[in-house]
């Protein structure tokens, strides 16, 4: 009995890594398609594009591995969370088929192009919309009975999800924009560290009411957050926060090219940690824990065997790719 | 609206549109993925200018064929939850594993030296290139490996038990990937890939040829093509009887539906060549059938008795029909495959492989017709072992979410639209770049240009150079 409890906290760390993975790899990503209204300038819009092309398939893989984890490693959470997060999760779905051709398609055509590059931003922000209203929705709790959901298919549409959706279009611009404070040069970079400076702002102030709204969504997050002793631990995280963005808005200031992007993905890391304290142990929040989720033992060991081996040649070679493609990207001239 | 309509029913119209919209494309990258491994090495190897030509015409192909199929595919690993939460819940512990090896060892490798295969040659040099050309073309095929593993263990379930709470459990986990029917799945659906990509391929280098019959690109991708067509088509014809045989043994319920015998036959079974199914009253309308023939295929033996549909409960029939049609529009897709590859031989044996305009007609008109069979196909092994997801074991209608119809009848309207705009728009991007002639000194995908240029150290500009 003691391995299995064992294995379901593994497994819950490994699919909260692989999201997490996800976030900081398709964050900036999904933010260059909200930025992109930003950047009329079809030569800027190359550049944004290109900086993100050779990776951006491997970026959306890890949603396939946290969506797949999760069926394979907690099959009733996502037996029950799926259909609880049902237009969300199929709007997100249909946002990134459209950004994802995009990319592709925006070089085939002159006629057409413009229209490609709205879909790239309709569906980037559509697609990252779901996914904040999809973790809002988790973080409310969902209408469970037995082992199914229970609720109706318009349940997750509060302003608690909402403002957890808004939320993470403001984070991931700011992880867009820090991006291209790394990746470009002259005029569209000086744009860039502008935008870094509001959306910093505004995330500081997201952060801060998806803390405040938070507590006061179940009392159980209450006392997770707020009692003795817990409190010495959990003070912690917003004393972290305070200390990143000090060090952010100095990086800003100083216009250094790869702080602002790494320090931003800290202030994620920081938000999911808190995220992870309000949760666990439930992986659908005040219903079932990682242990009622959990897939049998054989099943959670023959992953873990591949998670273990796999897992960090994975990280090998996609750091190769981003190797390869370092450094600035420069706009040709003559190109097209 | 769509109050009076069945959730379940909506909810495997859903499954349908968009995995038949996602098949196309795994079948035809599949294939091109390995073409274009082959085309690198002959390039490496020879040296021949025209091989990297025809690896850079046929790269941009796959760029934009490859991206609609990611997209299409993150869309299926999330509607195993979204539609079927209860199958998810109970067969997850099974084939979950299963998808998640998928990921771990194809979809990232494809994905993580997609990136260079796409535009790095400049940059890592030709070996590294190859390299990761390599690794794509690899994962593909793990890819299929797995996910055909899942599929053929809700076809053929083995190596499992049910626990307390009603989830399958795998008991062993190679019996669970090396179930009964999945080595002959597996190999079916690979050269369906292959002669799929071939025909696609052949058509292109055919209709370049009857423009102009010496240009040197289309020579040599028409060439290969038909070779492909010429070997492999004879080959899959005797996989899928094996394949068929083997489903006989495990799902002969499924082998009455393809074959229409709705009637049990003590002393050899016709074979049903057309007719109209008629699933109400239990019998083939206008039947035009050879004695003895089916028992001959089935069971090598003329007299071999056969059990029809009227052995099996009603509510355990398959829709006959449907499997009924689509398994002889896939066999009549092979035929025409197995035409054109010994037409072709023909030609080439006698020299006139690139002059004969009739062989290059026929080649550009079997454009689509590894499509129309994969798809075909699929639905015949489908739709022919309803009414379970997990045969034998698990229903259809226990499988799907508590979900209203109302709910998925909007997001099944949502896929139709967005999927008809975004790939009728790709499908014509794609036919654009197939209607240009392959040339002498092709570019790679267009992102190579302003990519090749980067660097902020000294050693990459090294490298770009």
């Amino acid at each position: 009995m003691s391995i299995a409890v064992d294995l379901a906290i593994v497994w819950a760390f490994i699919i909260a890594f692989a999201v997490f993975v996800y976030v900081v790899m398709d964050g900036f990503d999904l933010g260059l398609g909200i930025l992109f209204p930003l950047f009329p300038e079809k030569r800027d819009r190359d550049v944004i594009m290109n900086s993100v092309a050779p990776v951006w398939d491997g970026n959306e893989t890890w949603l396939v591995l946290g969506g797949g984890g999760l069926m394979a490693a907690f099959p009733l959470a996502y037996a029950i969370l799926m259909p609880a997060l049902y237009t969300p999760m199929i709007a997100m779905l249909l946002g990134l088929v459209f950004r994802g051709v995009a990319f592709e398609f925006r070089w085939r055509t002159t006629k057409a192009r413009n229209r490609w590059d709205i879909a790239f931003f309709g569906g980037s922000l559509i697609a990252t919309l779901a996914q904040g209203i999809a973790l809002g929705a988790i973080l409310q709790g969902v209408h469970v009975e037995g082992r199914h959901y229970a609720g109706g298919w318009w349940d997750w549409l509060t302003p608690f999800t909402i403002l957890t959706g808004v939320s993470l279009v403001i984070g991931y611009s700011l992880l867009g924009a820090t991006w291209l404070v790394m990746k470009t040069e002259g005029e569209l970079r000086d744009r860039a560290y502008h935008l870094s400076w509001i959306f910093l702002l505004a995330m500081l102030g997201a952060i801060g009411a998806v803390s405040m709204a938070t507590p006061f969504l179940h009392v159980q997050y209450t006392q997770r957050w707020f009692a003795w002793p817990n409190i010495l631990l959990t003070t912690q995280v917003p004393a972290a926060v305070a200390a990143i963005t000090v060090l952010l808005l100095r990086s800003l200031a100083k216009k250094y090219d790869y702080q602002p992007f790494f320090l931003a993905l800290a202030l994620f890391a920081l938000s999911y940690a808190g995220l992870g304290i309000s949760m666990y142990p439930y992986i659908v929040p005040q219903s079932i824990t990682i242990w009622q989720a959990a897939a049998p033992e054989n099943a959670q060991l023959f992953m873990l065997f591949g998670v273990a081996g796999l897992i960090p040649l994975i990280l090998a070679y996609t750091a190769w790719a981003y190797w390869v493609f370092r450094g600035k990207v420069k706009p040709e001239s003559g190109y097209h | 609206m769509f109050e009076g309509w069945d959730a379940v029913v909506l909810a495997r119209a859903q499954f349908a549109f968009t995995m038949s919209f996602h098949i196309i494309f795994p079948a035809f990258s599949i294939g091109l993925a390995s073409y274009l491994a082959v085309l690198e090495a002959l390039w490496l190897w020879t040296g021949r200018e025209v091989f990297i030509n025809l690896f850079n015409y046929w790269l941009k192909i796959f760029a934009v064929a490859f991206g609609m199929g990611v997209v299409s595919g993150i869309v299926m690993s999330y509607q195993f939850g979204t539609n079927w939460s209860a199958f998810s819940d109970k067969v997850g512990p099974v084939i979950g594993p299963l998808m998640a090896y998928e990921v771990l060892t194809a979809f990232f490798l494809e994905a993580g030296f997609l990136g260079v295969m796409l535009f790095g040659l400049k940059r890592v040099g030709p070996r590294l290139h190859f390299l990761a050309t390599l690794m794509v073309a690899i994962g593909t095929l793990i890819s299929a490996f797995w996910i055909l593993s899942a599929n053929s263990w809700m076809q053929t379930p083995t190596g499992h038990t049910v626990n307390a709470d009603g989830q399958f459990i795998a008991a062993d986990w190679l019996k669970v990937i090396f179930n009964p029917s999945f080595p002959y799945r597996l190999v079916h659906m690979v050269l369906a890939a292959y002669l799929t990509t071939a025909l696609v391929v052949g058509a292109v280098g055919a209709w370049h040829l009857l423009r102009d019959r010496h240009l040197a690109g289309a020579r040599v991708m028409f060439s290969m093509a038909m070779w492909m067509a010429t070997l492999v088509a004879p080959i899959q014809i005797i996989a899928g009887d094996q394949h068929g045989l083997n489903t006989l043994e495990h799902q002969p319920v499924k082998i009455m539906a393809m074959e229409g015998h709705f009637q049990s036959h003590q002393h050899g079974a016709p074979l049903i060549l057309f007719g109209l199914p008629n699933q109400e009253a239990g019998r083939v309308d206008y039947a035009i059938e050879v004695p003895k023939l089916g028992s001959v295929i089935l069971k090598h033996s003329p007299d071999a008795p056969m059990a029809g549909l009227d052995t099996v409960p009603r509510e355990n029939w398959p829709p006959v029909p449907i499997t009924f049609w689509s398994f002889r529009i896939m066999v009549g897709m092979g035929l025409l495959m197995l035409a054109l590859g010994l037409f072709s031989l023909l030609m080439r044996v006698q020299g006139k492989l690139y002059d004969s305009r009739l062989l290059h007609m026929f080649a550009v008109a079997m454009a689509p017709a590894g499509f129309i069979a994969v798809l075909a196909g699929w639905i015949t092994t489908e739709v022919g072992r309803q009414p379970y997801t997990v045969y034998g074991l698990l229903r259809t209608v226990d499988s799907a979410s508590p979900l209203a119809a109302p709910a998925v009848a909007s997001s099944l309207v949502a896929f139709i639209i967005v999927y008809f705009i975004v790939f009728a728009a790709g499908v014509i991007y794609l036919l654009r770049l197939m209607a240009a002639p392959p040339h002498p000194g092709e570019e790679g995908p267009p992102k190579e240009a302003p990519i090749r240029t980067a660097g902020i150290t000294p050693a990459s500009q090294g490298a770009a150079s």
